[in-house]
């Protein structure tokens, strides 16, 4: 099949490799029909991200059709699915707590001593995300195998074209799960520091879960534009200084609660981010918290932190003393794709939640190694690149 | 001054292996046995099936290769003897026969290497209820003489490098395969297609 692969920074190609087999009985195998590239993909692009492999297939957010089924599987030939990133068992304790993003079991045996290493417990396993979430091969190809497929991959009925819930398999549940940490009360403010598409989904998620009003922070005035369509009054960081408008707009409140949907990728998730911790004291390490000091200080006394942003090694000058003086809570965590995928579709289905309003760009696969360089060289106008493996390689 | 550290460690209530003296634990292990030297590896792992299936599974020893990396095979013999037969690089295999020396229904399954193996190992798998009902837990215990000669280099090899982390994959496979039905895998070509040099052209 064809695959895109990775083999090193700026360098993802097209190539031809084996087709995925069903090896275990609870597996699939899904012919990809629509599938993205997401922002965190581009850290994989950028080099990043470290256990990453060359040759190694990427994506996380498809969605296609079942081809195979192994004995274990309760999905059926033909039917159109959405798989979340997060690859999840169901069986284990934390799956039936519906922490299914700890899920304890699909990291494999031999991947998982890195993170236990890391952070104190093995990562769960995820799509095309490097072999510290478990090597397995991604979606930005023509077929993919889907571990544990009678958990995670969600059954589309037919008359939802994929643009519609393709982001069911990250963005949109991560946005959504980014305001159902902010636990939105009546009146509640929320401001939002990101507007790339986790921030642009939470802001349309903490309006349809009661906020007031959401602020939303960024400096690409395109990506501020969507914001504003959706509701959200804005800032533009590179205009107005961002605190000191905080609260002049809530009257010395500041907001009830923040969210940081940037994280530390911005600004490079790199190898020694995560192995030597002495190296986040260099003026690199203080950049990459800039956004997680800038919310924490910016959220109102006995408000509430949501981080949906992605970190990954330790924080230096983190403000300690604002987190606890100022009685703040803090959630955050990988996304729990598996439990948002019914309510979601389902508001998508009542027209409630919109996704497609994301979409700028639409290639043939073949020409996703061209989506990777203008995703990353065009942020302003290119908010998200969708791929499809069906359309030949001369389609616009 | 050693059995200082091991009393004071066993005053927390925490298993020995997690002793900061692990040399003083290792040399207690080995004096208690009468060898030269031990080394001592233990690890716990709380599993989302009821005790007495755990037990069954295990207490079959041919099942043990379904999940541990370096088993060809288990073959259980008369009474309480089985043959093990481990892979070790370049395609040879070590073999040695194991002695059931402790065997409780539903809790606790104990060996001993017989006389003569390549390594002198002892273990102990322990099955208990989790008291807030998340399962069962199980805690391995492996005790083992470090072999010397060529062939103690070969098997050194393969199993003193990082027998913590040899051990701990071993009951994350048990544990994936009790849960689940199955072992997780990523494994290039079929599970996870790869390019480069697996490139197809």
């Amino acid at each position: 099949m064809r695959a895109l692969t990775w083999h090193g920074k700026h360098d993802v190609r097209m190539e031809t490799v084996d087709d995925p087999q069903i090896v275990n009985p609870r597996d699939a195998i899904i012919r990809i029909t629509s599938t993205a590239i997401c922002g965190s993909d581009l850290h994989l692009y950028d080099s990043y991200i470290p256990t990453l492999h060359k040759g190694d297939i990427l994506g996380h957010e498809f969605m296609g059709e079942v081809v195979e089924t192994g004995p274990g599987s309760t999905l059926q030939t033909g039917q159109r699915v959405v798989v979340p990133f997060v690859i999840a068992c169901g069986k284990c304790f934390f799956c039936e707590k519906q922490q299914f993003a700890a899920c304890d079991n699909s990291n494999p045996a031999e991947k998982a001593d890195m993170s236990e290493v890391l952070y104190g417990q093995a990562m769960t396993g995820a799509f095309g995300y490097s072999h510290l979430t478990g090597g397995y091969a991604g979606g930005q190809a023509e077929y993919v195998r889907v571990p544990y497929s009678d958990v995670g991959p969600i059954v589309i009925p037919d008359g939802l074209e994929d643009d519609k819930v393709l982001f069911l398999s990250d963005i949109l549940p991560t946005g959504w799960m980014a305001a159902e940490n902010c636990q939105i009360e009546p009146g509640d403010t929320v401001a939002v520091w990101g507007c790339g598409p986790v921030g642009l989904f939470a802001i349309q998620s903490a309006f349809l879960q009661g906020a007031h009003r959401v602020i939303a922070i960024d400096h690409y005035p395109h990506r501020l534009e969507l914001a504003k369509s959706m509701g959200a009054e804005i800032l533009n960081y590179h205009d107005v200084k961002v605190r000191e408008s905080l609260m002049e707009m809530t009257a010395g409140i500041g907001p009830d609660a923040v969210i940081d949907a940037v994280g530390m990728e911005s600004h490079g998730f790199t190898i020694d981010n995560i192995l030597d911790a002495v190296k986040t004291t260099t003026k690199l390490g203080t950049d990459r918290t800039h956004v997680l000091r800038e919310v924490i200080l910016a959220c109102r006394k006995g408000g509430r932190v949501s981080i949906p942003g992605v970190y990954g090694g330790m924080a230096d000058k983190f403000p300690i003393g604002a987190l606890m003086e100022k009685g703040l809570s803090v959630k955050t965590g990988q996304t729990h794709v598996q439990k948002y995928l019914r309510p979601l579709l389902e508001m998508i289905g009542e027209g409630k939640v919109d996704t497609t309003f994301l979409i700028s760009h639409r290639l043939p696969l073949e020409r996703a190694p061209e989506g990777y360089k203008m995703f990353k060289e065009q942020q302003n106008e290119v908010t998200k690149v969708v791929l499809k493996p069906d359309w030949q390689k001369e389609a616009a | 001054m050693s059995d200082d550290n091991v009393e004071r460690a066993m005053r927390s209530d925490a298993p020995p292996t997690t002793a900061v003296h692990q040399r003083d634990v290792a040399k207690e292990a080995a004096e208690a046995r009468g060898w030269d030297e031990a080394a001592v590896v233990g690890r716990t792992v709380l599993i989302n099936r009821p005790r007495a299936e755990l037990y069954a599974f295990w207490r079959d020893f041919r099942n043990l290769a379904t999940f541990m990396e370096n088993v060809e095979s288990v073959t259980p013999g008369d009474g309480r003897t089985s043959h093990w037969v481990i892979k070790a690089p370049a395609g040879k295999t070590v073999e040695w026969d194991s002695i059931l020396v402790e065997d409780i229904e539903g809790e606790l399954i104990a060996w001993e290497s017989a006389e003569g193996a390549d390594v002198k190992n002892t273990g102990r798998i322990e099955f208990r209820d989790n008291t807030a009902g998340r399962g069962t837990e199980l805690s391995a215990t492996i005790v083992y003489d470090p072999p010397a000669g060529e062939i103690g280099k070969l098997i050194a090899k393969l199993f003193q490098k990082e027998p913590k982390i040899q051990a701990r994959r071993e009951l994350r496979r048990f544990k994936q395969l009790m849960e689940t039905g199955e072992v997780s895998t990523s494994e290039a070509p079929f599970a996870a297609p790869r390019g480069g040099s697996h490139a197809k052209g």
